[in-house]
């Protein structure tokens, strides 16, 4: 007895590993999470894509969804030096009659500036501030077909940087909030199947294998067939969200249950009882926080499948429904071989995508790896 | 040391358990129906006075657990009662108590477990565990409840400094004695050790036996003490009740009992003390024949099928537990014609040894 008490404060403070015992759990998984290079990487590059996305609307020089015949398919812009600092030329027109595509020649002969912090097409500002700022411009007459199109522009003229900002607004968000949607339905319903039983529990159980006994991709695409056509693009994102968390709960009500059936059953919970805990007491100080790690991994792992789903409702003219804009949209343009091969910079939102579900991938392997601090 | 267990021991009962039941429905099919129960206790009746320690033994799967389980109304009880004799509301079957009634007796009565693992949340400190039953209680708040709980830890034996970690950083000793320091939070009369160190090692076992009887003497508790380990129990116990398959087949005082069985189960399980050898101590009892399923126990006396005094009546009726003289009860038809063999001296059971205690505990001298 005497050795083993006297042992204790010999523990060396802020050393790896052997101070566990001493910190929290969530200080333990940060500092396990940091330890994985990649996963941080991951976040640090989807910290910067949400950054542009708040902003995109400042960073986009033109509205996504004005058409313009003079610049179908034009290429991206070539930046020039001019006397006023960066600037651009302005473009011919031309029909190649052979292969039947357009030809853009540029005409050196007038330097149009690019301008910084310019007033331009108006905007809401995180959907509340009406703003018409925007972070760069093209000073030139009207009649001059002079525009800057970083990424080039695809068959209607439209800029598809601008496109790919204002399409990050809904692609980066709508697996995010369905995920965060479908896991506050999860981890209510399966607390409450887990911890009271039951006929509540045997209820919830059948209707999860009621929804899951339909294959995915279908159910989801039917419930989306029948989503109402001509609502506000606000009403039927927020719509296709409730899809996504609609199908989704199924899985994680399912794991927390089980996870909450063995707290529930933990000696540590039958010590509250035997204290005279309210099942408040109990869910909110034993259950919850010991599931809520799971739940978070079980999101986090959940996002890349989320924003997957919303891109391919969208891209088979399910999900978000044109002149609104997500990556989903932007990938049809990229769906014929002939078009991406002429026009390469349609492949841009692909590629963006595949970056983002990579690095929401990671970062769910890096907090599902931390979560285990003891480990 | 007898003697000594003796002292303070009342007649007065503190907890009578009559006729109780525990059976675990059993389901299966697509719809979960119930087609068959595990009767893990199955109608039995003891009783503890105040301030005596009544060991529980049984082999693994007898329903010792369960049984300390339903008494703290952990689990509900399938049929019985549970009289309990609560200091400030007087005799109450806690059997028949509501949520909102039972909150009232649970601070006198608690329990601690076997798994030092299982019984700590890794997510709350150690403050947090042993003051969460006078959170709940509403006890105690803020700096009194800091007070409190660092007195707890040094009653028990842990530096109050530690306070502020996690049960990570401890041993599996020092986490049973924070689960003791737990269960003493609300001064209660009656605990239940549910097998409190079986899972420790033997050196640490007998320094939280020891800790457990000054905590009995100085608070004057009442101990059920679950074990499966028949010197663990002859160590702590002033009565012990034998347990099969969800049945108590013989109670009586520790010395009654080890010298003049009159149970041919207790008889066997005497017989089956393990030698003094450390490494076995702890290990569960095994008997010749395999114990009955609790799902589907044997007619009449449960224990026939393994007994070598079992007779035709044995195999139709089942023998009631009864009094045969001097609180000696027993469960057999034969119990007064038998002549069974106990152990002739209890300094024959290898008996954990005890280190000489050092006068003051560590933890609470002046310098931690
Ligand atoms: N929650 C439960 N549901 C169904 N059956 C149970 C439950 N708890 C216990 N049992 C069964 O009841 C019987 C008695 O279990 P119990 O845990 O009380 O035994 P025990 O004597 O404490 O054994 P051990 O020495 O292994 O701890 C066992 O057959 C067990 O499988
Ligand atoms: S009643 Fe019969 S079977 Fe049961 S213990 Fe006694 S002698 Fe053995
Ligand atoms: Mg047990």
């Amino acid at each position: 007895m005497a050795t083993t008490a006297s042992k204790l404060p010999k523990v060396a403070k802020g050393k790896k590993q052997e101070d566990v015992g001493q910190i929290p759990q969530w200080k333990l998984m940060v500092r396990r999470f940091s330890q994985s290079k990649l996963s941080v990487g991951a976040l640090f590059v989807l910290g910067v894509m949400y950054v542009i996305m708040i902003f995109s609307d400042f960073l986009a020089p033109y509205p996504h969804d004005v058409l313009d015949s003079n610049n179908a398919f034009a290429p991206p812009t070539q930046i020039v030096w001019g006397p006023e600092g960066p600037g651009i030329y302005g473009l011919k027109q031309e029909l190649d009659m052979e292969r039947f595509q357009w030809i853009y020649t540029p005409d050196p002969s007038v330097i149009y500036p690019i301008r910084f912090f310019v007033q331009g097409h108006e905007y809401y500002f995180l959907g509340l501030f009406p703003s018409r700022l925007h972070l760069f411009g093209v000073e030139a007459p009207p009649e001059a077909n002079a525009r800057v199109f970083l990424w080039g522009a695809d068959k209607e003229g439209r800029d598809l940087f601008s496109r790919v900002l204002k399409g990050s607004q809904i692609s980066l968000t709508l697996g995010f909030f369905g995920v965060f949607l479908f896991v506050v339905i999860g981890s209510i319903v399966g607390t409450a199947s887990g911890y009271f039983g039951g006929a509540l529990d045997n209820l919830i159980q059948r209707l999860i294998e009621l929804i899951r006994s339909f294959p995915d991709l279908p159910l989801y695409m039917a419930l989306a067939a029948a989503l109402p056509l001509n609502v506000p693009i606000t009403v039927r994102y927020f719509l296709i969200t409730v899809i996504i968390a609609l199908v989704g709960w199924t899985g994680l009500a399912r794991e927390v249950r089980g996870k909450v059936l063995a707290f529930r059953s933990a000696d540590y919970t039958a010590a509250a009882i035997a204290a005279g805990a309210s099942h408040w007491h109990i869910i909110t100080r034993h259950l919850m926080p010991n599931a809520m790690s799971h739940i978070v991994v079980v999101g986090m792992l959940s996002i890349p499948g989320a924003i997957g789903l919303e891109t391919a409702l969208s891209f088979l003219g399910l999900g978000i429904l044109p002149p609104a804009v997500s990556w989903g949209i932007l990938l049809r343009d990229a769906q014929s071989v002939q078009a991406v091969v002429t026009y390469p910079w349609l492949l841009i939102p692909v590629i963006l995508l595949i970056i983002t579900v990579m690095s929401f991938n990671l970062l769910g392997d890096g907090v599902r790896d931390a979560v285990d601090p003891y480990a | 040391m007898d003697t000594a267990k003796k002292n303070g021991r009342s007649d007065e009962i503190l907890l009578e358990v009559r006729g109780l039941k525990k059976h675990f429905p059993i389901h299966s099919g697509f719809l979960r129906r119930v087609t068959g129960y595990v009767k893990a206790v199955d109608g039995i009746d003891f009783y503890i006075k105040k301030g005596e320690t009544l060991g529980l033994v049984g082999e693994s799967g007898c329903g010792k657990s369960t049984t300390g389980r339903t008494i703290l109304r952990l689990l509900d009880p399938t049929a019985g009662e549970i009289i309990f004799d609560d200091p400030n509301i007087g005799k109450v079957d806690l059997a028949k108590l509501s949520r909102a009634q039972l909150k009232r007796v649970r601070p006198n009565m608690q329990i601690i477990f076997q798994d030092p693992f299982s019984s700590l949340n890794p997510r709350l400190t150690v403050g947090q565990i042993v003051g969460e039953p006078l959170e709940i209680q509403k006890a105690a708040s803020g700096q009194a409840l800091r007070d409190r709980v660092a007195e707890l830890l040094q009653e028990v034996g842990i530096r109050p400094e530690n306070m502020t970690r996690y049960p990570h950083a401890f041993s599996g000793g020092q986490r049973q004695r924070i689960g003791i320091a737990r269960a003493l939070a609300l001064n209660p009369k009656l605990i239940v050790c549910d097998e409190p160190v079986s899972a420790l090692d033997v050196s640490i076992q007998a320094q939280v036996l020891n800790l457990l009887e000054d905590l009995q003497e100085k608070y004057n508790l009442t101990y059920l003490f679950i074990a499966h380990d028949l010197s663990v129990v002859e160590h702590i116990s002033d009565r012990v009740a034998v347990m099969y398959v969800g049945y108590i087949v013989e109670m009586a005082s520790t010395e009654d009992l080890y010298y003049h069985p009159k149970h041919p189960y207790t008889e066997a399980l005497l017989a089956a003390i393990p030698k003094p050898d450390p490494r076995k101590r702890t290990r569960p009892i095994k008997l010749p024949g395999d114990v009955p399923n609790p799902a589907n126990p044997p007619s009449g006396c449960y224990f026939h099928p393994r007994c070598r005094y079992a007779e035709d009546i044995c195999k139709v009726e089942r023998p009631p537990l009864r009094d045969i003289g001097g609180e000696h009860w027993v469960a057999c038809h034969f119990a007064e014609r038998l002549q069974l063999q106990g152990v002739t001296r209890l300094n024959e059971i290898p008996l954990i040894e005890l280190p000489k205690r050092q006068a003051p505990v560590p933890a609470a001298s002046p310098a931690s």
